[in-house]
């Protein structure tokens, strides 16, 4: 128990960041119109993908010898990465089929 | 220097996903975010470390590798495959943060002299919701793609061993942050994958527009915890953005289907309630091509209601043919878009978008209720729940209170459907056996053809 309150303590910068980054969240997408929500979806799931910086620090960090730790990370990175690429370009191609409509 | 970049793609993520609630600046909007983002893994390979090495070639490997998969993967892809795809990519999401908290771990356990229980405790907790996220968005997709053993695995004693799962994953987190033994966390990682299986397999295809936000919210929170240990804000930023997005999609549809997002994690409407037969049901009327072509033809106003049918059938663009041809005939075609049709929010709307129709024309559910008054002939379109008339007279009835679509305040109700079955509800509809419906039966897409060349003919 003394050790999470530490941490909380010690990362108390962190903690307030969190709870207004879930407020700023809510605020951001709360009134999104559905034409927008298969779209919005993809591209919120690409940016869910950022979990790759941790993937790129973590093999920034470790000993070239220690191989295991280089794949895992490595994997890690390869599978978030499909999801960031795949899902901003795809989230780009239903955003430009809804623009071209508007043109017409 | 990093810090900077990292500020500007923490700004960027955050205004590029504001502009994507706005249709006009939506495309703006993913772009700058796909900038930010790029920022972001820039920052993250240049910004100097301790101890640090330069692994460059295990970094920019995999990271090429999918860049070009990731583009041809979204090149490729079938706008009617667009959940199953969000599903994939989410379940990849899901994966990317369980072996990133898996190699963090390890890593902490064999190379470093103290450790701190509360990061473990965070990192075990990211692994948990990664796994859930990756298994359960794979089962998904099975099930947005419809393999048939996945429709509805419920099991016996689903709820109870669901239960004994989550305490058993606690028990064994204990011990491995008393041990540190490896082998703990072996089981921990298979219990949250078999968890994940658990947790989707009674929910059926249906719902998915829920399991698919809540899979989505959550992937958003693993990344949101992965960037606290990495000590990361933009991580931190975007893994809040992806869970408060994903959070409130759900709330949307469950709001949408009157239910709450317990009943449907539960397993859907068999646990709501008895769907009692009903006794007087009268008869249907089938509508011959050439009546139907006709009917539509002198109509002054028609609105199609669109459905999953009409996806499963990949028929939008007879759709938008069908369209084309009333409106050279001056008939005024609308879509009335229920929040829920289709097996993913916002389902129709890209459909009709891929098939070019101009979004100007797709109507929401309370203006659509409002123009059904003044309209000859509403075409349902392999749709059913989301007009069945129980929701609003039936009070025995799962969908009661659902908002559904009035389309019985038309003139005439035209429905295509493959055969009489109830829907995804397990209900019988009684607009079939309304004195003003005609029922149209057949596959959506030869059902449209027939209908459409009937049209030419006139």
């Amino acid at each position: 128990m003394n050790e999470v309150l530490n941490f909380l303590i010690e990362n108390e910068i962190l903690i307030y960041l969190l709870l207004f980054t879930i407020l700023l969240g809510f605020e951001v997408i709360s009134k999104v119109p559905s034409v927008l929500h298969t779209p919005l979806m993809s591209g919120a799931n690409a940016i869910s993908g950022i979990v790759i910086l941790g993937a790129i620090i973590l093999i920034r960090t470790t000993d070239p010898s220690n191989v295991y730790t280089l794949i895992l990370a490595s994997l890690a990175l390869l599978v978030g990465s499909i999801n960031v690429f795949g899902g901003f370009f795809v989230t780009n191609r239903m955003l430009e089929m809804f623009n071209k409509k508007k043109k017409n | 220097m990093e810090k900077i970049l990292f500020l500007i793609s923490a700004f960027l993520l955050v205004w590029g996903l504001r502009l994507q609630s706005d249709p006009p600046s939506a495309s703006k909007g993913n772009k700058l975010a796909s900038v930010g983002m790029l920022t972001a893994i820039f920052s993250a390979i240049i910004m100097p470390l301790e101890d640090s090495f330069s692994n460059l070639i295990w970094i920019l490997i995999p990271l090429s590798f999918s860049a070009i998969a990731g583009y041809l993967i979204a090149k490729k892809i079938q706008m009617t495959s667009m959940p199953q795809m969000v599903s994939v990519f989410n379940g990849l999401g899901g994966l990317s943060a369980v072996l990133l908290s898996y190699a963090e771990i390890n890593k902490w356990i064999n190379f470093s002299d103290s450790y701190d229980n509360t990061v473990v405790i965070i990192l075990i907790l990211s692994l948990f919701i990664g796994s859930v996220a990756f298994t359960g968005s794979l089962l998904a997709f099975a099930k947005l793609d419809g393999y048939k053993w996945s429709e509805k695995l419920t099991l016996p004693l689903q709820h109870i061993i669901n239960l004994i799962f989550l305490a058993g994953i606690v028990v064994i987190s204990y011990y491995f942050l008393i041990t540190s033994d490896i082998i703990y966390l072996h089981t921990i990682i298979a219990i949250s994958l078999v968890y994940g299986v658990f947790f989707v397999a009674p929910i059926g295809g249906a719902d998915m527009p829920v399991v698919i936000s809540l899979l989505n919210s959550f992937t958003g929170i693993t990344a949101a915890l992965t960037g606290i240990i990495f000590g990361n804000i933009v991580m931190l930023l975007g893994g809040i953005l992806v869970g408060a997005a994903g959070t409130i999609l759900t709330i949307l549809m469950c709001n949408a289907m009157n239910r709450s997002l317990l009943n449907v994690l539960v397993g859907g409407f068999s646990s709501s309630g008895s769907s009692q037969k009903r006794k007087e049901q009268g008869d249907i009327k089938e509508i011959s091509d050439s009546d139907f072509a006709v009917q539509l033809f002198y109509s002054s106003k028609v609105i199609i209601i669109p459905g999953y049918g009409l996806a499963v059938a990949q028929a939008q663009k007879l759709c938008k043919e069908i369209q084309e041809i009333l409106e050279s005939n001056d008939v005024e075609v609308k879509y009335a878009i229920h929040p829920v049709a289709g097996r993913m929010p916002g389902h129709m709307n890209v459909l009709l978008a891929e098939a070019d129709v101009d979004y100007s024309k797709l109507i929401e559910l309370d203006q659509a209720n409002e123009e059904f008054k003044t309209t000859d002939v509403a075409v349902i379109i392999g749709a059913n729940d989301v007009v069945n008339p129980d929701a609003i007279d039936d009070s025995s009835s799962p969908l009661y209170g659902m908002p559904i679509l009035k389309v019985w305040d038309s003139n005439t109700t035209v429905v295509l459907k493959r055969s009489m079955s109830a829907g995804y509800a397990g209900v019988q509809n009684p607009l079939f056996f309304k004195k003003n419906n005609n029922m149209y039966f057949g596959d959506a897409k030869d059902s449209l053809q027939r209908l459409s060349s009937e049209l030419k003919n006139l």
